[in-house]
């Protein structure tokens, strides 16, 4: 058996995403590293003293500041002539990456360190009591952005910080989900073999702040990419490079697992906001291409054709 | 050697003796010399230093701590706003116990915004568990800045601490100025043994969650240390005169104080212009003196005690206050004499916020007013006409 880098001495919930996805990071990184920690349900789950996950160097300092605090480890290595021997990570959860966070990132990238960020996306402030964040998705139910008789949940739809990030010049930008393991590992080794700053945002559901079952994890963890709406993608210096193929379901398939969007099956109005839901998810689709060309244009002359005969 | 110097530079000149690694700052007015003269050295291959030209505050002070955290000497420097920026990371690297040295050029906080010269950015952060001297003039700026990094390094004491130096009065006046030999401080200072550090060959996880089981007891280990630093703050000033050969006094400077009637109690520029009125008064026959506070955290109450305890009447003169209450100073030497033997009359005195001149009139004012009723926080040289109800 191999020993994983982040293992006993953590406290996470049942099928919690976040514990999955640190995992499969810090195993693929390596032992030679160096991991600097935003405040928030993974540093809090894993680092209660006298007991801590983690069995590479580790530092927790404070809730919007990993990417700094990261900022100073690599000038430290680049100091001491270490920096090709140690790899630098920072990672926060999706509220202190998108938004308390942001300008920390923002400089961390823009300044080029060599540093990877894995911001863990659970899509919401869940450390606190799930509240909403930058990268709380349309019309989701949160302590802050609850429905009622005048709202649908959250209004607005996710910042896109991958694109953002992207136009910073970053050589390395990605979006992952841990429903797809392999797909984590080749990105983050991959990220790891580029110098200057990398991000990674990593899909992570959270079974008590979206209400679903435990044992679903991983089902919604490929569902949202399935349906278009979390798009797998690549960027290598600013430009889209390589993107997961979906055959997509219908957003229904993964909303319905979970109940921060049960309140949209509940009547008529709720179906509008599923069909908007739906064109988010179609927009993904479009604007990075990730229904294979070639076979849709195929399909659609053959619709053409069939059209034409009958 | 000799040379005249503005202040921020002899600020650089002293932390590149001090051989920092890594450098992070963000501009603000008064500070920003000290930093561009860093970058101009590093620029010119006169610094082996990685100057990281941060996006705020918060961020330079998060740089310096995980450049620490990964065993390196650190370097910061910040004024007013941008230290209440710093605050937040300021506790968090006080409570790591991760050394490091920042510069602050005090300055008045706003609203209204102001950028000229008090104290009320540095004692903001006082509880942070960050050891602050102040300095009269800008060789003392130079030698604490030597000073800081030896007791904050301390593996004992495992501190940062912040060198506060008044805006403009000592960042941009000129003075002559003893830099030290490269070899002096090399001797002073050696080479940066930090007590934890992050490595893959040993991996340390620093920043733990703590719990009530836990968390009051390092709280409690922060304090005694700040405690601990008093003693290793008077062995390493009797260190900087054999090494340097000359004083730094390790918490204040007595000024005609031994057979003083009255006393002003004050820390930064300020003490320069007290020393010409109690000069000026002393020939009028009036025994005043002065006793300059140089070393605020920790806060050497027993030190101050003994200094004072034979002065009847005392004016702590601050350039600062805890609206609602008093001036920081003088609450901490009322609690120093509390239920102590000798009970001298002390008064607390604001004055010269946000600039306002003070001038040997005022001072010698101040003096005046001991002889009345005892005051808590009298606001000096205000403007009454323009206060409106
Ligand atoms: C300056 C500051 N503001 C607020 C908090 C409170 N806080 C701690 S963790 C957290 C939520 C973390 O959310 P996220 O970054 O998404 O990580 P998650 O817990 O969801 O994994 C918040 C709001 C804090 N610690 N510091
Ligand atoms: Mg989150």
């Amino acid at each position: 058996m191999t020993e994983h880098l982040f293992s006993r001495g953590h406290t996470a919930c049942a099928g919690c995403g976040q514990a999955l996805g640190a995992r499969l990071v810090v195993d693929a990184a390596g032992r030679n590293c160096i991991i600097t920690n935003n405040t928030g349900c993974l540093e809090v789950f894993s680092t209660g003293f006298p007991q801590s996950a983690w069995q590479v160097p580790w530092i927790h300092s404070l809730f919007e500041n990993a990417a700094a605090v990261a900022s100073g480890v690599e000038a430290a290595l680049r100091y001491q002539g270490k920096l090709d021997k140690i790899k630098v990570i920072a990672q926060g959860g999706d509220g202190s990456t998108s938004d308390i966070g942001f300008g920390a990132l923002s400089g961390m990238v823009e300044r080029g360190h060599d540093v990877l960020y894995v911001c863990y996306d659970n899509e919401a402030y869940m450390n606190t009591g799930i509240q909403r964040s930058g990268l709380t998705p349309f019309d989701s139910n949160t302590t802050t952005s609850p429905p009622g008789k005048a709202s649908f949940g959250n209004w607005r739809p996710k910042k896109p910080l991958p694109q953002i990030v992207a136009a910073h010049g970053a050589p390395y930008v990605a979006t992952a989900s841990v429903g797809f393991p392999r797909d984590v590992e080749r990105k983050v080794k991959k990220a790891l073999s580029i110098e200057g700053p990398k991000y990674i945002q990593l899909f992570v559901p959270c079974p008590l702040g979206w209400r679903h079952e435990a044992r679903l994890t991983y089902e919604v963890a490929r569902l949202v990419v399935e349906t278009g709406l979390f798009p797998l993608v690549e960027f290598e210096d600013g430009e889209l490079t390589r993107v997961r193929q979906i055959k997509p379901k219908p957003v229904e398939e993964y909303l319905k697992l979970q109940g921060r969007f049960s309140h949209l099956f509940r009547d008529e109005a709720g179906k509008a906001e599923i069909a908007k839901i739906q064109t988010i998810a179609d927009a993904n689709i479009k604007r990075f291409g990730l229904v294979a060309e070639k076979k849709e244009k195929a399909k659609e002359s053959k619709k053409q054709e069939k059209a034409s005969k009958s | 050697m000799k040379e005249f110097l503005e202040g921020s530079r002899t600020v650089a000149r002293t932390v590149r003796l001090c051989r920092p690694g890594v450098i992070a700052a963000y501009p603000i007015t008064p500070q920003t010399h000290i930093v561009e003269d860093l970058a101009q050295m590093v620029a010119d291959g006169e610094l082996d230093s990685q100057f990281i030209n941060v996006e705020s505050e918060h961020s330079a002070a998060s740089v310096v701590l995980g450049a620490v955290a990964a065993g390196v000497r650190a370097f910061s420097a910040t004024s007013s706003q941008g230290l209440l920026l710093m605050a937040e990371v300021i506790f968090n690297i006080a409570g790591m116990r991760l050394p490091l040295v920042i510069v602050n050029a005090n300055r008045a906080v706003s609203a209204p915004i102001n950028i000229w010269n008090d104290h009320q950015d540095s004692v903001t952060v006082r509880d942070a568990g960050i050891l602050q001297f102040y300095a009269e003039n800008n060789q003392e700026v130079a030698d604490l800045v030597l000073l800081a990094y030896r007791v904050g390094e301390d593996p004992k004491i495992s501190l940062p601490a912040l060198v506060c130096m008044d805006g403009y009065i000592l960042t941009h006046g000129h003075e002559v100025v003893d830099i030290p030999e490269q070899k002096q401080v090399d001797k002073f200072l050696p080479e940066f043994q930090p007590v934890v550090k992050l490595d893959p060959e040993n991996p340390e996880t620093m920043g733990y969650l703590g719990t009530p089981e836990i968390y009051m007891e390092t709280r409690y280990a922060l304090q005694e240390t700040m405690l601990e630093a008093l003693e290793v703050i008077t062995s390493a000033s009797q260190e900087f005169e054999r090494i340097f050969g000359r004083a730094l006094p390790p918490f204040y400077e007595a000024y005609k104080l031994e057979d003083a009637e009255r006393a002003i109690v004050a820390m930064g520029s300020v003490a320069g212009t007290i020393k010409e009125v109690v000069d000026e008064m002393r020939q009028e026959g009036q025994k005043v003196g002065l006793l300059k506070l140089i070393t605020y955290r920790p806060f050497p109450a027993d030190a101050l005690y003994e200094a004072l305890e034979n002065v009847p009447e005392i004016a702590v003169l601050e350039k600062a206050i805890s609206m609602g209450a008093f001036g920081p100073v003088y609450t901490d030497l009322k609690a120093s004499f509390q239920g102590k033997e000798a009970a001298p009359k002390i008064s607390g005195f604001v004055i010269g916020l946000g600039g306002r001149d003070v001038s040997k009139d005022s001072i010698r004012r101040v003096f005046e007013e001991l002889r009345g009723p005892q005051t808590p926080a009298k606001f000096m040289d205000v403007k009454t006409e323009l206060v409106t109800a």
